[in-house]
Formats: C-alpha cells, structure tokens, sequence
C-alpha cells in the first residue's frame, strides 16, 4: 500500500477526513474529523455552575461510516446502458419497462440518444414536454447539488421540475404555518441560541414525535447527543411520546408514552384539558400572545361539541392510562419545559402522517400555553441552537448553487446576488418552472402521467406565503403538451412515496415515452429506464459545501452542529468505470446542443467551487490557498452577535432580533417589526387564513380553523381497521438516510436492526409485539406478508416490547423494489413498506404526504410467490449488462467520449480565474485572508 | 509488565448505533493489512458484534448492548493450541500461516469472536487495530473507539496495576468471568445485558392517581432495597437474578413474583 493522503469530504451524515492512496487510486478509510489547535476554539457555555463545551473532534453516521461500500459497490452503474428492447426510432416496447434486460453502449451512443429526444420533443411538442425530477436527498455540495447542478442544466435545456413536497415538514407546512407563521421556515419554529437558554434554564424535556438518535436533526449526525447527556447529568427530567421505544428513549430513559396511532391530538387535548381546569396554563401570556384562545378552551372543554376532552376520554382514544396523562400534565406545567416536537425544532415524525396538521398544531398550542419564548419554554429538541456564529455567510445546498434559479430555490434572498455579477457569470433561469410555466407533483407524477387531468392545491415547497398553498394546479398545464420525457436523477420514488408501486405501474404504459435514469447505482425504479446514464458520488468528484447546512427553507441549521464545519469536498479517486459527475454529464449533453458554454461558462466543477468560496465570507478569514490545502474551516466565534434565543422577541414583545440572512427577510410580513407573521400577529388558535380561504366547514373539514382531534383517516375508526387491524407506523429510517445507504450490497445490511438475510436474501425488517406475532403463529426473523387493499410486501419479523400490541413499526425509504412477478403489482420482497401508505393528501387542500401510519394485516409469508419464481435479468446487478469487476480492484478508465481538451482542470489548485476573485482583488473590501494569487 | 492495550464499554451509553461496527468494516473490507491480517470479506464477519436486549414489557422497559469483540484474553486458548501469538502488549493476534485450514480454530473462543474466511482458509477476528497503532498513523486508536459518538468504547494504553485501579473506580466487570480467560476488554454498566428488573407502579386507589413519593421495598435472593416511586409513581428495581421476589408497598398486599426476566407487574393500588 502506497503512502496515504488525507482529502476532505462532506455527507448528509456528517463531514470526514477521506485517506486515500493515491498511487493505487483507492479509498482507503473514512473517519470522522478530529480537529487541531490551528481551527478556531469551540463554544463554551456557563451555565448552572458548570462549563459546557463540545468534543474537538466531529461525529459521523452510521451510513457515513460505511460510505465506501456504496462507492466501491458492485451495484454502481459504470457504463451507459440501453434497454435491450427500447428503439428509440422503432419499437419502444414500454410495457417491459422494469423486466427488460440492459446492453451495455457508448457514451456517445447514449447521449445521440437522449440529445436526438431532447430535439425530437422540443420540435414536436413545443416547451414543457420534458419532466426532470432529482431524489429529496442527493450527495452533498453547494455545486453537485439537485437545487445547483440539475436546475442549471434544466433551465438550460427547457425541461420542468417534477415539484417537491416538503416530505419531513409536512403537517407544520400545511398546518402550523395557519397557526403560528414561520412559512419561510416551512412551519419550523426559529431555533438561535436555545441550547444555552436551555443548559441554564430548563427543568423538564418532553420529547413528542422526536428521536434524535435516530434521525440527527437533519445531517446533524450525533452532534447533539452529548447536548442531552449535559442534559441528563443536570437533572432535566425526560419523558418520550412516541409509538416506539425510539432509540433516544433507549439511551436517555425516561417515561414511555406509546399512543395508538393517529391520536397524539387526542393526547394533546388531555394535556391542555388538565392545564384549563386546573388553572395551570400561563394566563397572562396567553392573554396577550394568543388570538381566539377562548374559542378554542370552549371546544377543549367541550362546550360546543359536548364532549369534554377529559383524560379519561383521552385514555379511550390513545389507550394511555388518564393518570399518566394527568401525571404527565402536572409535571410538565411545575416545570420549565422544553417541548421536542419533531426532529428538529418541528420537522419529521408525527407531521408526515394522516394527522399531521392537527399534531402539529397541538404542539403550538401546548407550548403557547406554557408561555412558549420565555426562558426555558419553547420548541426545541437539543438538534440545533448552538451558540454559533450564524451572521458569517456561507451558501446552503438550498440557496441556488450555480444555478441561481430564485423561483425553484432560495438564491433570491442572497446568494444569487454575491454569485454572479451579470457579465462575467450569470444565472440560469427558464419560463417553465416558474408560478406560471408548467406543473407536475413528485406525489401525483404518475397520476399526472396517467390520467387526462389532475388537480392539486399549493406547488410543493411553499415559503413564500401561506397563501400560495391555496393556489391550484392542474395537470396538464394551459396551452402545453403532456410529458413526452421523464430525466430521473436517482430511484427513490418506490421506497419513499405513498403506495410506492403506482410508479412502477406508470413507467410500464405507452403514455411515457422515454426515460432517463441518470443514477449511481443500479436499484429503486432505475431498471424501468430506457437509458441509464451512470453518474458517479461525491468523493469522485469536487465540490464545497458546509456541514448541516441545507438554508434555504432552514435557513442556519448549521447551528446543530458543534461547530460550522465548511469543507472543499475534494476529488479522492478518478470516477469509477465510465461513471461522470452530474455536472460532467449535463455538459456533454449542452455540449452537443450548442449550449456547454452557456451551462459551464467554461468552467469546472472546481472553478465553480472557487467562485462559491469567493461568493461567501471565507474570503474575509482564510485564502483559497489555505483553505485548499487543509481541505475544512471552522468559522470562529470570535465576532459573534451576542445571544438572541428563539422567540424570546415574540415573548417579551420585542422587534425580532434572529440572526443570519433570515434577519429581516420579508419585512413586509410584519407590523411595526414585531410580532409573528400571521395576520394578528399573534399565535392563533383560530387561524385568519384558512377563514380567508374558507373551505375548512365545506369540503376541507380536516384542516378545521382550530387545533382539533379529528379520528385518522387510516386509523382505528375506520372500517377499513376491521380488515387491517395492525397500525405500522413508518418513520424515518434509522440505517439509511432515505434511500442512501440502503441496498447497494453496502455494509449496513448486515447491521442486524437494519435487514436480516433469510436462504440469500436481505429482508427489511417489520417490528411486531409478542401478542400479536403469538396470534399469527409468526416468531422472531420469521419471513412475514404484510398487506392490505393495496399491495403486499415480504418483511423479516422482529418480534419486541419496542412496540405496544395493535401497533407494528417498520422504516420506510428502502432502496430495493424487487417485485416476485409483475411490477406494479406483484409482492415486493425489496421491503417497500410505502406500496403499503396512502398516497393520499393530509386533506383535499393540504397537498403534503401522509405515509407514515399505515393500517395492515401481516400473516406469516408461505413462499408461494417463490414457486416457479426465476431470477430475471434484473435480479443480476447492472440488469445483466455485464458481470460485476471485483469491487476491490474497480476499473478506472477514463470516459473519453465527451471531454474537452482543456475542459477540465489541468492544475489540481485551479488556476481559473472567476469574477468573484477579481471583484475581491480590486475591491479595496478589507480582506483579512488578503493573500492573492501572484 | 510493559503498558497493555485495554478496551472498555459502558452499556450506559451504547445504543446500538453500530459505528463501531461499519468503522471496523471500512478499516478492513477491501484493505490488506498483512501481516496482521488478510482483508476481511465484505459480509458475513462481525469482528464488532453488538449483542442487544429488550427488557421488560410495554410500556415499561429499556434496553441494553453489548459491544463484544475479540477480548483479548491473557489466556487465550487460541494462543495455547499455539495458532496464535499473544503480544508483549496484550494484543492477540492470529497466525495465518499456521491456522490455514484449521477450521476448529473458531470454535476455540468461548466468546465466539472469530470468523473463518474462505477465500484465504484461515480464521480471522479483530486486531484491535494493531496496524494503526503501530504505525502511529490517524486516528492513533481501534476505529471502533475512534467512531464512537458517544465514548461508550474507550482505549487504554496503560501499566497493568494502573488498569486494575481504573477497573476498581469505575466499577468495571468481564463479560462471562466464568470462562477464566482474564480479558483484556472490560465493561461498565453490564447488568444492562445480563441482568434484570421488576418495575411497576403505585396508584391511589381514591384518586386514581400516580402516587408520586411511595416507599417500595423489595426482598428476595440476599436483596433487600427501598426507592421512592417519581412522578408517575413508578419503580424499577434492578441488577436481580433470576428468582423469587417480594415487593411490598405500605396499603397493599405484599406482590411475590419469581421472575426467568425482567418484568412488569404493572400498578398496585393503594388505600
């Protein structure tokens, strides 16, 4: 083994120090980072008599820890591929999508091929005929990334962005943004400087919906874990409400709270219904801070519905006893009181499911009563709030990247503006994806694709107002033609979309007539593409981005890392096989439709990287040199603004004092600067807009004007709960982050809570309580089918305490969709609990995902559907192209089909000169990084 | 003695998030660090193995893992059967040459930490990383203790009596005493995994309340323990064999339980 080089890299699991031998061109091992005394001192925190300050080193996630068996992977797709019976000018044989078999082709061949439909369609069928749409979570970078790389290349092209609904914010974007504003957050609350409020001030945790350990923030990997030992060592009591025994609760203890399924609201009222007769809610704060609160104790109490949301009515409903409820209600209101709702401050858990909206408004309502903003009383889950320096600017993925496309990301708010100057460097932008181009729903794509017309309300990502979620769409667009082309990037949809397999079945019609699956590896619904682009991870080529930091709708959840870690995301190994980096790829298709100079501006990916670099604060602190020889930079505290917790403007009825770019963002919204951004400025309990909007006592009476408990339409009173007596609840994934980590022959399937292998096959995992796996006859690891009126899927079981009975508990966002016959409607044994989820809307005007509750039976699997069942083509990695290459000696040929002399970097430290760099050299700015490049 | 290598986990903060695990994996999978070992195969071997628990029964219950690894035992009966060498350090590690082919290798250790590998006909298992730490190299440690977010896996390069002195403050124990190999991996909080409880709570009978502050006693097996129950009136009384058990709560009949595992008995009601 060659001498080893230290490179740098970032994931959604955390940064890491990447070694690699370079003379064998070869990942050797993946670390987290341990930094050094050149990097700027940590925070430290005096609270309670004690100095709180975080390890000087980074923490990584389990899929991060394992990431190089998902590059060095024999389910990589290495060369480009052809649908063996696709004849893009004959026979196109649709309908064997997804069993056809795939031939290996040159990258010249396949770009012809998808160049000539490009030209064929745009002729043909005029602008917006060609759908492009990117998974929720592709490999990290402000330049790699779907809102920078793909949007540069689908403006450029004149392709339209499949919308993205907010998947993890769902009921706090539909529900609590009526409620309490925080839309630019998608319904997040505002999370400054909690954790010292909370260090010093905060008695009593109550995690609702909320497993950090689980799912870290977001990219938070486990920064915030030592948060809650601090925690733990203080005293703070805890109390976990979730259906599972989730691992937080595991780690920490405290007292479990399982609610049956869908009746967290009912829960809530049990809580706010002790809290009014007992008088101990905040009544001064409430008085002044919250609007309509009277007309909504009349419904608690029960004065207009004649039901009394005592406990005990709440115990019928959630099967917790009323005096641990009651128990909980009078601890809880002794004490300062965090609420953890949600993964972040909001966000994941309960939101995504059928009751979403009303959870996440309970959540706002028990917390205003407590006097949410005061001093140790707020929304916060330890996930973010460190005390950082979030007014030193650097770029998020969300902000536009390179594409600055300000309808489809959050470049207008700043990035666009600092990135490019107009002449030298210009964004790329296009009519079609905009509020008035054309429209298609990640949620209703095959829908959309399938049926003569489909309407919907609110575009997907709405932070612009909440009255852009009453807007309507409809499917297809005025005076456009339908999709002739879908560009895939990535295969999650099966996995992580409600009834999953309705993707399947829209790839197998004529009504699709061409596909593209530009992807990494070869899973998900990637065989049911005509042409298979292989693209390559990030470690195989540059990119720079900043740790946790998505901006954008999150605009600093930098702060749930312990320290701002900025990363150039360096190069470590050539691109394995024939593999490109998406940039690469969408190039050499500009290139051959006279558009490369446009999409690159003759520039790199490192180029690019180097403008960001000089479009953000770093310049002001340390030179490209340095920071491209160290490879990360710690942003110092040095200049930070002094602590201004969350809402604690709001609570003292102060003018808002956030920090970040998000100061003063839209200050149209508010009055007078003060208040929250809802039309009484006030937290209301009757909300003003869904009453402007109306439909709440028509046809939209689940999303009510008022926090209510309305029974789940997938829950126990449903007659559909006689059929299907199982409730699953199908969260987050804790071994993958959604699609990314699983399958892919990586090493997390042998984690044994992850999959176990059963004759051959790695099943995903169901987990079931002893009574109701004695009732079926089913024990531990045994194959199980778990169905109902909508598919049926092959689990493994884990037979546990970790789940009350009536209650089952499996991740959803599993990568493998292998169906046992016919796709779209045979059995999948990949373990896609979402072909089992509703692919309905939380309500008719509410158009967010509600997969995560799921009613089921589950019997134990006889394997018939295995009888006579022979591995098809598909079954085979590559779709039979060609046999796997041992991974530990992976090919590294150069592409050669498509690059350009001088192209690409000749000098690894980019000698390219961008506009930013000049504007810096001749600015007079005071840049203390000062060293130019001559 | 010269300094030994030593490894500890504390169950406390373990929680199954199997960094350790996939470090382990990334270290070796795909790399050859000959001679201290052949590359590990991509699956099938858990040279980090995480034994897991559920205790008790919904909705009261916890759980518990055990990080179990080569221990590197100063009677290792690999060593004895002379197939591998046991370091001035401490470290086993196998000879390769001299277990090629001798399948029974495996089932020499009592903790079930070595793994036969087709591909080079020779056992294998966890080196604690000697190559790194011979070489001095980043991160200077076994990657599984390097990964670990929560330090629940800890290195020590220390004099033997400096050991016995940290074993001694921190309470640590072996896994399996009973097998007499003296390891060289030590635990803390083991009773996560090997032992059990019985938890409940008091309710009042009038009130149908938690009764927070109720004195619970428990007797049985050389036990005998008082607590005070929190806010939902709970206790959990823990470290207990399996065996026969008193709890007594003053306004109730005296509960006797003879617990295989830990239990809930659910709520007593009190006048």
């Amino acid at each position: 083994m060659g001498k080893l080089v230290r490179k740098t890299q970032m994931t959604t699991g955390g940064p890491v120090f990447v070694y690699v031998d370079e003379e064998e061109d070869k990942i050797v091992r993946i670390t987290p980072m341990d930094l050094d005394d050149d990097d700027a001192a940590s925070y430290s925190i005096e609270a309670r008599g004690r100095t709180f300050t975080p390890p000087r080193k980074t923490t990584y996630t389990p899929v991060t820890a394992q990431f190089k068996s998902m590059i060095y992977s024999d389910r990589r797709n290495l060369y480009p591929m052809k649908r063996v019976d696709f004849d893009p000018n004959g026979n196109r044989n649709e309908e064997n999508r997804g069993i056809s078999g795939y031939e290996r082709i040159s990258w010249d061949e396949a770009l012809d091929i998808v160049c000539n439909e490009i030209r064929r369609i745009k002729r043909e069928f005029g602008p917006g005929a060609m759908i492009i749409e990117p998974s929720s979570h592709h490999l990290w970078g402000t330049i790699g990334y779907r809102h920078s790389t793909l949007f540069r290349f689908m403006n450029a092209v004149g392709m339209t962005y499949a919308d993205h609904n907010p998947d993890s914010w769902e009921g706090w974007h539909w529900g609590a943004t009526h409620m309490y504003g925080f839309t630019a957050r998608l319904g997040n609350p505002e999370q400054t400087d909690l954790l010292e409020d909370c260090l010093e001030n905060c008695e009593m945790m109550v995690f609702w919906s909320s497993d950090p350990e689980t799912n870290n923030g977001i990219y938070g990997a486990f920064e915030s874990t030592i948060r809650r030992r601090w925690l733990k060592e203080l005293g703070v009591k805890m109390v976990f409400i979730d259906p599972y025994y989730n691992h937080t609760n595991g780690l920490w203890g405290g007292k479990w709270f399982s609610p049956q399924l869908g009746t967290d609201a009912a829960l809530a009222l049990g809580i706010a219904y002790t809290w009014l007769t007992e008088g101990t809610y905040d009544k001064e704060y409430v008085e002044t801070h919250a609007y309509g609160f009277d007309e909504w104790t009349e419904y608690v109490l029960g004065t207009t519905d004649g039901i009394p949301k005592t406990t005990e009515w709440a115990e019928k409903e959630t099967k917790i006893p009323a005096r641990d409820i009651r128990a909980l209600a009078r601890e809880w209101a002794k004490h300062k009181t965090m609420l953890a709702a949600g993964g972040l401050g909001g966000w994941g858990g309960c939101c995504r499911s059928p009751i979403g909206m009303d959870w996440a408004r309970m959540m706002v309502a028990l917390i205003t009563m407590q006097g949410m903003g005061k001093p140790g009383i707020n929304i916060y889950s330890t996930t973010q709030g460190v005390p950082v320096d979030s007014d030193f600017y650097f770029p998020g993925y969300a902000d536009g990247g390179i594409a600055g496309d300000a309808q489809n990301s959050a470049a207008g708010a700043v990035l666009a503006y600092r990135m490019f100057n107009g002449v030298d460097s210009r964004p790329l932008v296009s009519h079609l994806s905009t509020a008035a181009g054309v429209h298609m729903n990640r949620m209703r794509l095959p829908e959309c694709i399938l049926n003569d017309k489909t309407e919907w309300w609110g575009r997907g990502f709405v932070g612009d107002s909440v009255e852009q979620q009453f807007h309507h769409y409809e499917y297809p667009a005025p005076g456009f033609s339908r999709c002739q082309l879908l560009y895939k990037y990535g295969g999650p949809h099966i996995g992580t979309m409600g009834q999953g397999d309705r993707y399947a079945r829209m790839y197998r019609t004529k009504r699709l007539p061409f596909v593209v699956s530009q992807s990494i590896w070869f899973e998900g619904e990637v065989p049911f593409a005509d042409i298979i682009l292989p693209a390559c991870t990030n470690f195989e080529r540059w990119d720079i981005g900043e740790w946790a930091s998505n901006s954008g709708y999150n605009p600093d959840s930098h702060n749930q890392a312990n320290h701002r870690v900025i990363t150039l995301q360096k190069k470590c190994i050539e691109p394995l096989g024939e593999s490109m980096s998406d940039y690469e790829i969408f190039n050499a298709i500009c290139e051959r439709l006279h558009l490369g100079d446009v999409f690159s501006e003759g520039k790199t990916e490192l180029g690019w990287a180097k403008q960001m670099f000089y479009a953000s604060d770093l310049p002001k602190v340390v030179t490209w040199d340095k920071f491209f020889e160290k490879g990360y930079f710690i942003v110092p505290n040095d200049d930070r603004a002094p602590a201004a917790p969350a809402l604690r403007w709001f609570a003292e009825d102060r003018e808002q004092d956030t920090r970040g770019w998000i100061s003063h963002f839209r200050p149209a919204d508010l009055v007078d600067q003060k208040g929250l951004t809802t039309q009484s400025g006030k937290v209301e309990f009757v909300s003003n807009s869904l009453k402007r909007f109306g439909h709440y006592d028509t046809d939209d009476t689940e999303r009510p004007l008022m926090p209510m408990y309305i029974p789940s339409w997938e829950g126990h009173h449903t007659a559909r709960f006689q059929s299907y007596p199982l409730a699953v609840l199908s969260p987050h994934p804790r071994f993958s982050f959604h699609t990314q980590g699983d399958g892919k022959d990586s090493f997390v399937n042998d984690i044994e809570d992850h999959r176990v292998e059963v004759d051959g096959f790695k099943y995903w995992i169901i987990r079931m309580n002893p009574i109701d796996a004695e009732a079926r006859g089913i024990k531990n690891h045994d194959l199980v089918k778990a169905y109902n009126e909508r598919g049926a899927v092959i689990f493994a079981a884990q037979v546990t305490e970790r789940v009350p009975a009536g209650t089952c508990h499996c991740y959803e966002s599993c990568a493998e969709y292998k169906p046992l016959g016919d796709p779209g409607h045979a059995v999948d044994r990949g373990g896609c609990i979402n072909i089992l989820t509703p692919a309905r809307f939380l309500s008719k005007y509410a158009t967010g995902m509600a997969t995560e509750h799921c009613l089921v039976e589950i019997e134990k699997w006889d394997r018939k559907e295995l009888e006579g069942y022979e591995f098809k083509p598909l079954d085979k990695n590559h779709g039979g192209a060609e046999e796997k290459d041992s991974w530990n000696a992976p090919v590294n040929k150069l592409p050669g089909a498509t690059r350009v002399a001088g192209q690409f970097y000749k000098d690894p430290n980019c000698n390219e000169m961008v506009w930013t760099e000049k504007a810096w050299k001749f600015s007079g700015h005071d840049w203390k990084g000062g060293k130019l490049d001559e | 003695m010269s300094k030994q290598k030593y490894l500890v986990h504390d169950l406390a903060f373990c929680f199954d998030c199997n960094n350790c695990f996939m470090a382990c994996k990334d270290e070796y999978v795909g790399n050859d660090w000959q001679p201290y070992t052949a590359p590990q195969p991509r699956h099938g071997h858990r040279w980090v193995r995480l034994l897991r628990t559920v205790r008790g029964q919904a909705p009261r219950i916890d759980v518990g893992y055990l990080s179990l690894m080569c221990q590197q035992c100063e009677n290792c009966p690999i060593v004895d059967a002379g197939f591998a060498t046991r370091r001035e350090d401490g470290i086993v590690l196998i000879d390769q040459a001299k277990a090629a082919g001798h399948k029974e290798i495996v089932d020499m250790c009592p903790y079930e930490t070595v793994y036969w590998n087709d591909e080079i006909d020779a056992p294998q298992k966890c080196t604690m990383c000697a190559h790194i730490i011979d070489s001095g190299v980043a991160p200077g440690m076994p990657r599984c203790v390097h990964s670990c977010p929560t330090e629940a896996l800890k290195y020590y390069d220390v004099e033997p009596e400096e050991m016995a002195k940290i074993v001694e403050e921190e309470g640590l124990e072996v896994f399996h005493p009973e097998y007499n190999t003296n390891p060289h991996v030590f635990y803390k909080n083991i009773y996560r995994y090997t032992k059990n409880f019985i938890t409940g709570a008091i309710v009042d009978k009038d009130s149908d309340d938690c009764k927070e502050g109720a004195e619970v006693t428990i007797t049985g097996e050389g036990v005998s323990e008082k607590q005070t129950t929190d806010y939902f009136g709970e206790f959990k009384f823990d470290k207990l064999d399996p065996g026969t058990y008193t709890i007594s709560v003053a306004g109730a009949d005296d509960v006797t339980v003879t617990i295989e595992k830990s239990l809930n008995i659910g709520e007593i009601f009190v006048d």
